[in-house]
């Protein structure tokens, strides 16, 4: 018989460098660090499979060698290349640059897998990850010739499955915005009403704002968030209008954003001063909370480095657990990760002296 | 022909380890083909989606670059060593 795994928290780091995954029990105080593992890569995002509750997919980067998928079935003792990464279709004109974001499926099809790449395009694999094939769809979509990228280059980095409406979801594209699609991708629209963009002629545009991170409450699948170049934004009718809730926050600007896993209106931002200067305001690095979906904010400070702090995120940065109380996690630029088992009341600092935090994200065992 | 073929340190992983492999091929597409379908995926490591070569890869063979003479399609002969090599950056 199989042995059970023991419940455990499993922290997933992609950085410059390779991945990490750091380890400890339900109590969060004992952790254990293991990895590099694909070292020298520059992984990009992590994302654990619910489904079978084994598999780590990795957006596996390389200045040399191009973008490539890897999967682990071990907690990162052996990975597996795709054989058939993301690709555009030969003569297109069009190369993958970077994979930013993968995403499992649904739990109704389980070898189905969604990657988002610059230049800004969705990939489907529906066999768990080894092969790969463009949704063209999107990629002929008609505003495709006017798209913009971000300072981080044209990158779809943000993939949201409605698990109440199986044919509907999500992509986030900066600097284009949100699409939204009814039909599992056949035919994708353009979401961003009242979302602004300050640094376009048009200051509310029909496409062109710059989503950083767009998330679904799971409670809740019409609320969705998004921290967004200007301002953070929440919708109730399933992104067919947003309403700015950045009031309250120190500033507009920042990168990553997390659920609370159990409770609906319940989420965490980590605010940075501003576009040209990205670090976080007032000298002290800090994550804020809302429990009412952005009506209100709490600053969430305890145990964080104390003024004179300089740090920032990347837009995958932050995570929860799926305990009770939910764990937070913040990984850093600068090679940090803080962590609240408290639900962002207190913070302590797990690691440091890594290289550059490009992804968090968890695996609970229980 | 078959051609000797040097493997970087980055992309062991994807030949079980092996740093120099021999394989048959007339020219260099055929050979990155060949050790493709050996390694599937390797060699979009080398070459991008569009067929090029990418921009921070050299392919060597024997001493000349294949970019100074003629690219990806550049003749084999028995016995060539080929070699890929990750163009050197520091700073």
């Amino acid at each position: 018989m199989a042995k059970k795994r023991k419940s455990e928290v499993n922290v997933l780091l992609g950085t410059r460098k390779g991945a990490f995954i750091l380890q400890s029990g339900v109590r969060r105080n004992v952790w254990r660090i293991k990895g590099p593992f694909l070292r020298g890569a520059s992984v990009f995002h992590m994302s654990f499979d619910k489904r079978d509750r084994k598999t780590i997919y990795a957006a596996v980067n390389s200045g040399h060698f191009g973008p490539t998928v890897q999967m682990s079935r071990d907690f990162g003792r052996t990975w597996a290349n795709a054989e058939k990464p993301p690709r555009f279709p030969e003569n297109s004109g069009l190369n993958v640059e970077n994979v930013w974001h993968i995403e499992p499926g649904r739990s109704d099809e389980p070898d189905v897998v969604y990657a988002g790449v610059d230049p800004a395009a969705l990939f489907r694999s529906s066999d768990g990850g080894n092969s790969w094939e463009l949704n063209e769809n999107l990629n002929n979509h008609p505003t495709r010739s006017k798209w913009m990228p971000g300072a981080g280059g044209l990158c779809l980095h943000s993939i949201v499955l409605d698990p109440s409406h199986l044919k509907r979801m999500y992509v986030g594209i900066s600097s284009v915005g949100v699409f939204k699609s009814e039909d599992a991708g056949k035919t994708w629209d353009l979401k961003n009403k009242n979302v602004r963009a300050d640094f376009a002629p048009v200051k509310y545009p029909e496409f062109g704002q710059c989503v950083h991170k767009l998330v679904m409450d799971p409670k809740k699948p019409c609320s969705l968030y998004q921290q967004n170049h200007c301002g953070v934004y929440r919708s109730e009718d399933a992104a067919e209008s947003w309403v700015e809730i950045t009031e309250g926050l120190p500033s507009q600007f920042g990168f990553p954003l997390a659920i609370h896993p159990h409770d609906s209106d319940r989420f965490y931002v980590v605010p940075e001063e501003g576009d040209f200067f990205r670090a976080t305001p007032n000298r002290q690095f800090a994550v804020y909370e809302t429990q009412n979906a952005g009506r209100t904010w709490a600053r969430r400070s305890k145990g964080l480095p104390a003024r004179g702090s300089y740090l920032g995120c990347f837009r995958e940065g932050m995570a929860t657990d799926e305990l009770d109380p939910a764990g937070v996690y913040v990984g850093t630029r600068m090679g940090h990760v803080f962590y609240s088992a408290d639900e962002g009341k207190t913070w302590r600092l797990l690691t440091q002296w890594l290289p550059p935090i490009h992804s968090v994200s968890t695996a609970t065992i229980t | 022909m078959l051609v000797r073929v040097k493997i970087p340190v980055a992309l062991l992983a994807y030949t079980e380890n092996k740093p120099e492999l021999r394989i048959q091929a007339r020219t260099v597409d055929e050979l990155l083909r060949n050790l493709d379908e050996r390694f599937p995926g390797l060699s979009a490591f080398i070459m991008n989606e569009n067929g090029e070569l990418r921009r921070y890869v050299n392919i060597f063979v024997n001493e000349g670059d294949i970019r100074s003479g003629d690219g990806l399609i550049t003749p084999l002969k028995e016995g060539d060593l080929v070699s890929i090599v990750p163009a050197v950056a520091g700073g």
